[in-house]
């Protein structure tokens, strides 16, 4: 009964939480964002065969803290390399990162997550979609900052999605 | 006696001011459009973030109500400003063709999405690629 009325609790929770910030906080407008959370993951689930599964909610949260930290750190350090390096000098190249996360809303967490921290913006995916392109502004290690995307955020949304 | 309010609100909008000028000159002043790309993503978050963060302090000491949208603001540029980067590489790797030739290997039999059609590998049947 919980299963077929609410396929897909966490947007039902997001579309909830959205509406009724955006209405200003109200028991009307709680009462009509419950009903599109629960109308609107119906009438679109149609167009979602593969949901994932978050396996582990309070990964999310680790998550989440982890890239709101690196985000000030990015901003700190490209504002550095903007205003006291000239743009020339830049060791600035692309990287190859091989992905080991399978479901798409995995890899598209991971690619948004690279372009807003230090250095890095994603590019493009391989084909197959099993390979990632980034580039970073400024790198002398690429092995390093390689391993350093894969260890901080793919092993934990690995956790979050997948395992 | 100084307002610590006062005093914090406008700390918290010069640093979003710096921040956001950063990001513009970067804008601006790198030389090519993949280092560019970098500016806008990075610099303009923390900036936009401290401006919501003053304008929410703001109007919480003026005891009105408490103002949440600024909350929204900030999920919605977490989400858009990635995929509008992301886009804008990808029209660059397809417009500059001298730009292909400094890409790494994929490590993969196929090439970069954006020159190569999407294809399934046995292992990732279920992935469908998004760089089509």
């Amino acid at each position: 009964m919980f299963g077929t009325l609410i396929p897909h609790p966490l947007l039902t929770l997001l579309i909830v939480v959205v509406w009724v910030l955006l209405n200003g906080i109200s028991w009307g407008a709680a009462v009509l964002g419950l009903f599109l959370g629960v109308v609107v993951p119906k009438l679109t689930s149609a167009f979602w065969p593969d949901r994932p599964l978050v396996k582990s909610p309070l990964t999310i949260v680790e998550y989440a803290l982890i890239v709101l930290w690196d985000i000030v750190v990015a901003n700190f350090q490209v504002a550095y390399l903007i205003l006291f390096r000239r743009g020339d000098d830049l060791h600035s190249q692309f990287v190859t990162v091989p992905l080991d996360l399978r479901t798409p809303e995995a890899i598209s967490a991971l690619a948004g997550t690279i372009t807003m921290t230090p250095g890095t913006v994603s590019a493009t995916l391989s084909a197959d979609g099993r390979a990632l392109l980034v580039h970073c502004l400024e790198t002398y290690d690429p092995e390093k900052t390689v391993s350093d995307i894969k260890a901080r955020y793919e092993t934990r949304l690995q956790r979050i999605f997948e395992r | 006696m100084p307002d610590f309010g006062d005093i914090a609100v406008a700390s918290l909008i010069c640093l979003g001011a710096f921040f956001l000028f950063v990001g513009s000159l970067g804008l601006a002043k790198l030389p090519d459009l993949m280092r560019r790309l970098h500016g806008p993503t990075k610099a303009t978050t923390l900036g936009i973030g401290a401006m919501l963060i003053a304008s929410m302090l703001y109007f919480l000491m003026k005891g009105d109500e408490f103002s949440i949208q600024e909350l929204l603001i900030t999920t919605f540029l977490f989400l858009t400003a990635p995929v509008t980067a992301l886009m804008v590489a990808k029209a660059h790797l397809l417009l500059d063709k001298s730009e292909r030739k400094n890409l790494p290997p994929t490590g993969r039999d196929v090439d970069w999405s954006v020159y190569d059609a999407p294809r399934k590998t046995q292992q990732s049947e279920n992935v469908q690629s998004e760089g089509n």
